[in-house]
């Protein structure tokens, strides 16, 4: 029998890299794991990603897969055990439309208002909050984004679940609280009961150590 | 099924609601089109995509679908006993179909729509270059995936024909605004060729708008979903 093999190119702090790790270890699929330096691509990175220069990156028996969606529906589509899309047809459309949402709105606005100054950050900010909103209404009544266990949406939002707290932390605001995101909230605590979730998170000190780092070299004007 | 268990809204000259239709279209899926005036959005509209208000919006028995691709992809996997396959059955071969599908909606718009908003001759000389580069790549594309077959899906219109050849209407009226050639017979043979077949495809005649008509409205860029 031929032997799968199964590589992740990713770094410990990416929410892209680490929900791959997720997904892959939800299913129980052994693979590698290859660390990547970003400031100095490997030509192995290159060669797997020529189009994009990215990670997460799976290689899987040679053939790469990029673009963190892309690769968890793969994983899906090729390892059929614990289901990370439902089986409706519907479903699946939503599941997608919230994953969608997730990375081009809410992490996108994010990223505008983490470099913009003044009444543009508020606004942004504000902006988030609003569509943070909108993610805490369609998990409204039930345990995860998938239901009764984790599906594409949970997966997708670990960013929402710990790395959003991370900066939040870093910045000294409290935004998911019970008060402003009483859903959320419990959400993540049933998140934290999950063994492969806290595997594919990164250790909270380094997490905060290198958020503190970045925003402190974005504010003094290095990038 | 009765027709009015599907509709979708829409705008004609809208490429992503294009690639609602066409999907449709492949499975032989009977559907109310409800054209929406976007300066002045309908309830079913607001109502149906309460997130983002934009078309293409499916709905199939009263459960709105959002998001061009994700509306193909429903409309594959609702109807998967009618017509053939739209995303290709290899995981591998999905996954490359997706990859340049989302390639094309982020750097193919993209480089599109700045040759548009190019301020100019020099400005727009660079996005045309540019949008090229892009359709270079979408070359390379097209000859891995099609293995010297019709279209990016092989004997048949698949995903990524449907998520790039739904632009070719705009990419006709840019060719013609900036009278230039994006696609020719040196850098993209293949996909010159392909434009063609696309176009002439049952699935999409009688959706793709002329090309005279997406000139007239191109006062405003392409519009968006």
């Amino acid at each position: 029998m031929a032997e799968e093999e199964v590589k992740l190119y990713g770094t410990w702090v990416s929410p892209f890299s680490r929900r791959i790790e997720l997904a892959l270890k939800l299913k129980g699929v052994p693979f590698e794991y290859i660390g990547v330096d970003l400031s100095n691509k490997s030509p192995e990175l290159l060669k797997y990603n020529p189009i994009h220069k990215k990670i997460p990156v799976l290689v899987h028996n040679g053939k790469s897969i990029v673009e963190s969606l892309i690769i968890l529906e793969y994983i899906d589509d090729t390892w059929k055990n614990n289901p990370i899309l439902p089986r409706d047809p519907h479903q699946r459309a939503v599941a997608r439309f919230w994953a969608k949402f997730i990375d081009e709105k809410l992490l996108a606005t994010g990223m505008k208002a983490s470099l913009a100054e003044g009444k543009e950050k508020e606004l942004l900010n504000e902006e988030i909050l609003e569509q943070m909103k909108l993610l805490e209404n369609e998990l409204n009544g039930k345990d995860f984004f998938g239901g009764e266990a984790i599906g594409l949406v949970d997966i997708v939002a670990t960013v929402v679940a710990f790395w959003f707290p991370i900066s939040h932390e870093v910045l000294g605001v409290e935004v998911i609280t019970q008060e402003k995101f009483p859903v959320l909230l419990k959400w993540i605590g049933k998140l934290q009961e999950i063994d492969v979730v806290n595997q594919s998170r990164p250790p909270r000190e380094k997490h905060v150590a290198h958020v503190r780092a970045r925003m402190e070299g974005l504010n003094s004007g290095s990038k | 099924m009765a027709k009015s268990d599907v509709k979708v809204l829409g705008f004609s000259p809208s490429p992503f609601v294009m690639r609602a239709r066409i999907a449709l279209k492949i499975k032989s899926v009977e559907y109310e089109f409800l054209e929406e005036n976007l300066g002045s959005k309908s309830e079913l509209l607001l109502k149906s995509n309460p997130v983002h208000k934009k078309i293409p919006v499916l709905i199939h028995n009263d459960k709105p679908v959002c998001e061009s691709l994700i509306i193909v992809e429903y409309v594959d996997e609702a109807w998967s006993s009618s017509g053939p396959s739209i995303l290709p059955s290899d995981p591998y071969d999905r996954a490359v179909a997706r990859f340049w599908a989302a390639y094309v909606d982020e750097k193919w718009f993209s480089a599109l729509r700045d040759i548009g908003s190019a301020n100019g001759a020099e400005a727009k000389k660079a996005a045309i270059e540019q949008l090229i580069e892009v359709l270079v790549l979408l070359e390379d594309a097209f000859v891995k995936c099609s293995k010297g077959k019709p279209f990016f899906g092989g004997n048949q219109i698949g995903f990524l024909d449907i998520a790039f050849g739904s632009y070719l209407g705009w990419l006709r009226v840019t060719e013609k605004i900036n009278e230039v050639k994006l696609l020719d017979e040196v850098k993209t043979p293949g996909l010159l060729k392909w434009a063609e077949r696309f176009c002439a495809d049952a699935a999409v005649k009688d959706v793709m708008p002329e090309t005279d008509k997406l000139a007239k409205l191109r006062a405003s860029a392409p519009p968006s979903s």
